[in-house]
């Protein structure tokens, strides 16, 4: 292995902060049943005090192995197989690599010179004690506080993370958190031992793209002010972009380029950096606004029609004077979708946009309102159909799944997956069922000898495919795709998205993309609803949803969204919106 | 600020691995459920000893006549709790040497004048040659097939040979063993199947349909899983008539065992639906038009039967004890049906215990084994159920 070296002078002199952390041919082995896995070789890296290394890559590439290797909290199939991680200290360096798992020394840097922050917050947040004595507990533990002190610490802690009412919030538990508190409070423990050094893995994946903004420029905020060194793990180039001083590239194992975040940016040199570049920066742009016409959405039929369609959760009219307490999961929508179009549904979590797909399909019953399918001759209202004419309407109108693991039955083969809505409606039997499931095979872009195979044998993209062609079986008319590439990694969604638009221009379909990800819907959609609280606040093209959006809240999601250019960050000043 | 640096390959194409054993990696591609369980199954060593253990007994229950060296009701006065003989290879011949010969020793009877108890001593000097596939006792084989082939006895038929001992009418303990092992083994199978039928059908429709039904059903099961068994179970074998043949007893006595024991599975099939049903897959296949029918035979079905069997496995040594139980009390099955708990009726007092051990030890070692190796069986499926988790 060849390391290139392109650097200036100027650069090479300009070290800013010391180094707090050294990473040297960390090298991590994990047992796998009849395999050794290299989940990290050869990895060398610095933190230095006040400035933020940003790991990044896909899923698999070994990126939160290495921070936990850092912390020794492997599991128990991985090892250490050689390299040295030095933490400088008042006398000398310490090689966390060679310490032992139980040593004081090991206890005392992992919560008080390290900190962690986990993706996850409800899973890492006991959820039987308060939030308050959890943090109390590591003051306790690594700053020898007495309870007093610690309590007063903690409230301090909190209203540093930005936690209205500290002094309140201190003694509730972890559910009466949202998501975005939640992640507050983590790190709020993790900064309770006052570290020198803060490890943030995938902070802000499980939060919504407004929530995801408020914590990373917390995070920011805090890390500039107490002059930590930070190492933030993610797979999301806009995030890097928007935090990042240093990045690290790793791809199966390898850091295979390392440089300033301007530096990768914009003068990539490794083929895999440029590619994950690539897929990124591609969904910034309307691939639909450059490849089709703008519909003359007037003149044209539509050929699904949706009217003050509303869905209440809780509403029994029932003796306890209930109703106050529903939940207005979908709040009077309208919309049309027209012939070959792609109308993008876009929604934080919690906003009603997976119940309104379901509400369509009607595998949830709507409260109120109608849908309207023009597909079969004459308009067919979807609300008033019976379990038999629902049947005839779901070969028209098909859904692709979220996660790809789940939405195929792992014990039936390939062919018997996509083949079953094909048994189920009689159209095709034997050898005319495999030609078939042959043919959609390859128009998803899959090996027809593929067909015997197990879900299990595929991979996540892949088995995406598979769900694509499952809904194409039946010569749908409408896909409605549920967050059909949100557990995806960045390159594999840009290619299934292209797969998408291309099986759109050759068998003419209509796309509800429903979906959290703006970029997502930029690229593929000619039209874009947002959806807030159950209701529709704005909708319009996509470009003018993306560049110019009208209502408050449209525009604080839209500037909430990182950008992957490191020289133009959106971010920092975004706009905000209260309600 | 840190130096722009990189490798100067292309990229990779996959992780890098390297075998821990040589060989070919296993091609799993194209590997239905059932591979992949037993894969997972095998791995675990000692659910494969379990497995081959129940596999043997149940063997030996099949070809318990050929087995057996005499038949399980023949007594012979003269020797009653006489001791567990020894199975020699070597003989010492009249010239000193020693010489190849499979034989037990005989037995020299005393009698306690006092007590008038018999007591027997092994006699070093009485040679009792034994023989592989003799002519013994005549039987029929499964009732049908007239024999008098045996694996192992004494060749000629006057002597006698009790490897494992005689009970207290002189009737040797191993081939009662034996013969207990067809039923005890046999009656936990019928009696899970039972409780299968009862569980996977009220379980699946708990689950499947939900509301009232499941209310219904869910009610039902917690009266009957609250009702004290033991008692239960006296009073209905008590019920049981007196003049009805050991057969019929014999399967009121499996009926009356899973009914109490269908509860349990039923639950546990009932919260699979109730997880499965809510599952990607199934919604799909809903939306694909698939009727309710096809849904519960064709998706949810094929997802649980592991499980099952896995549940199943646990449950049948609890339908074994339950005989053995029954039977111990008196109230399961009798003589002359040679069970386990049969067996170990003839154990119930301390004098047995103290003079003839071996009528306690032997019966009460085979429950245990089985139920053990059930167990770990049955732990070693449960983690197989699932070939498609983590």
């Amino acid at each position: 292995m060849q390391t290139q070296d392109v650097i200036t002078e100027r650069q090479s002199d300009a070290a800013a902060g010391d180094v707090v952390l050294k990473v040297q041919n960390l090298s991590l082995d994990f047992r796998l049943r009849t395999q050794v896995l290299h989940a990290v070789r050869d990895v060398s890296f610095e933190l230095r005090r006040g400035e933020t290394l940003c790991l990044v890559g896909e899923s698999g590439s070994g990126k939160s192995v290495t921070a936990r290797a850092l912390l020794r909290i492997l599991d128990k199939n991985g090892a250490i197989a050689s390299g040295r991680v030095l933490l400088s200290g008042k006398h000398g360096d310490i090689d966390i690599a060679t310490l032992n798992e139980r040593s004081p020394e090991l206890l005392k840097i992992r919560g008080g010179r390290i900190g962690l922050i986990f993706q996850e917050p409800m899973s890492s947040l006991s959820p039987v004690h308060t939030i308050g004595s959890q943090i109390v507990e590591a003051l306790r533990l690594h700053r020898r506080m007495d309870k007093k002190q610690a309590r007063a610490e903690t409230i301090e802690l909190l209203r540093q993370v930005e936690i209205p009412n500290p002094d309140k919030m201190i003694d509730r538990y972890t559910f009466e958190f949202s998501g975005g508190m939640r992640q507050r409070a983590m790190i709020a423990m993790a900064l309770a031992a006052d570290p020198e050094i803060l490890i943030a893995d995938e902070p802000t994946t499980a939060l919504d793209v407004t929530t995801q903004a408020e914590i990373l420029d917390l995070i920011k905020r805090l890390q500039v002010s107490r002059g930590m060194a930070m190492l933030l793990i993610t797979h999301d180039m806009g995030v890097v972009a928007e935090v990042a001083d240093a990045v690290a590239v790793m791809h199966f194992g390898r850091i295979v380029e390392a440089g300033s975040a301007d530096a990768i940016f914009h003068d990539a040199k490794h083929d895999y950096t440029r590619r994950l570049l690539g897929s990124t920066v591609k969904l910034e742009q309307n691939q639909r606004a450059t490849t089709h016409a703008e519909p003359a959405a007037t003149t044209r039929e539509p050929v699904l029609s949706v009217r003050n369609l509303s869905k209440l959760y809780g509403a029994s009219a029932g003796w306890f004077g209930g109703g106050s307490h529903a939940i207005k999961a979908v709040d009077d929508v309208s919309f049309d979708l027209y012939p070959g179009e792609n109308l993008g549904i876009v929604g934080e979590s919690g906003s009603g946009k997976t119940t309104l797909g379901r509400l369509i399909l009607r595998t949830v019953e709507p409260t109120s309102g109608t849908v309207t399918y023009f597909g079969q001759g004459e308009p067919v209202d979807v609300t008033a159909l019976n379990k038999r004419q629902l049947k005839t309407f779901h070969r028209d109108v098909r859904l692709v799944f979220q996660d790809p693991f789940a939405s195929l039955n792992p014990r039936m083969t390939v062919k018997e997956v996509i083949g079953d809505p094909l048994v189920v409606s009689g159209k095709a039997k034997g050898a005319a069922l495999e030609k078939r499931v042959g043919e959609l095979l390859e128009l998803v872009g899959l090996d027809p000898m593929a067909m015997e195979r197990y879900p299990h044998a595929f991979s996540g993209g892949q088995r995406q495919r598979i769900g694509i062609a499952r809904a194409l079986a039946l010569d749908p008319k409408i896909i409605i795709a549920d967050e059909a590439t949100a557990a995806l990694d960045v390159s594999i969604r840009a290619q299934i998205l292209d797969l998408l638009l291309d099986l759109q221009k050759r068998l003419d379909l209509s796309f509800v993309f429903i979906s959290h990800d703006i970029s997502v819907v930029r690229y593929f959609c000619d039209r874009v609803a947002v959806m807030h609280r159950g209701k529709l606040v704005e909708m319009g093209t996509a470009e003018q949803i993306c560049t110019d959006p009208q209502e408050p809240y449209t525009k604080s999601l839209i500037s909430a969204v990182p950008n992957p250019d490191p020289r133009h960050k959106r971010m920092m000043h975004r706009t905000r919106f209260t309600a | 600020m840190i130096a722009h640096s990189f490798i100067d390959e292309a990229p990779e194409t996959g992780p890098a691995v390297s075998a821990l054993k040589a060989g070919k990696p296993v091609e799993t591609a194209a590997a239905g459920p059932w591979r992949l369980m037993w894969a997972k199954i095998v791995r675990n060593k000692v659910a494969v000893v379990a497995g081959i253990i129940i596999l043997m007994l149940y063997l030996i229950g099949l070809f318990a006549e050929f087995l057996a060296p005499a038949l399980p009701d023949t007594s012979r006065p003269q020797f009653t709790n006489a001791p567990p003989q020894e199975l020699r290879l070597f003989a010492t011949q009249p010239d000193g040497s020693q010489q190849f010969l499979l034989h037990v020793t005989g037995y020299t009877m005393s009698v306690d004048q006092a007590s008038l108890r018999r007591s027997y001593v092994i006699d070093e000097s009485q040679v009792v040659p034994i023989g592989l596939f003799v002519k013994g006792a005549p039987y029929k084989m499964w009732g049908l097939f007239p024999a008098d082939v045996h694996l192992i006895g004494p060749l000629k038929t006057s002597d006698t040979m009790y490897l494992l001992g005689t009970d207290k009418l002189g009737r040797d303990l191993l081939s009662r063993l034996i013969h207990g092992t067809r039923i005890s083994m046999s009656i936990g199978l019928i009696g899970v199947s039972i409780s299968l039928l009862l569980g996977v059908v009220l379980g699946s429709i708990s689950g499947f349909y939900g509301g009232w039904v499941d209310m219904i059903i869910q009610r039902v099961i917690e009266v009957i899983s609250s009702m004290p068994t033991i008692p239960l179970w006296l009073g209905l074998a008590a019920a049981i008539p007196l003049t009805w043949s050991p057969l019929t007893v014999y399967f009121v006595i499996t009926l009356i065992v899973s009914l109490f024991g269908w509860t349990g599975l039923a639950r546990e099939v009932r919260g699979r639906f109730f997880a499965l049903r809510s599952e990607d897959f199934v919604t799909a296949a809903r939306l694909d038009g698939s009727s309710e029918r096809r849904l519960i035979f064709r998706h949810i079905l094929p997802s649980l039967t592991s499980h099952i069997l896995a549940v199943v496995t646990l449950a049948l040594p609890t339908m074994i004890v339950a005989e053995t139980a029954l039977s111990f009390l008196g109230i399961g099955l009798k003589a002359p049906v040679v069970s386990w708990g049969v067996l170990l009726q003839d154990a119930q007092n301390v004098r047995t215990i103290a003079n003839a051990s071996w009528l306690l030890i032997w019966p009460a070692g085979a429950v245990v084994l089985t139920v053990l190796a059930y167990n770990f069986l049955g732990d070693g499926m449960r983690d197989a159920a699932d070939p498609y988790e983590s």
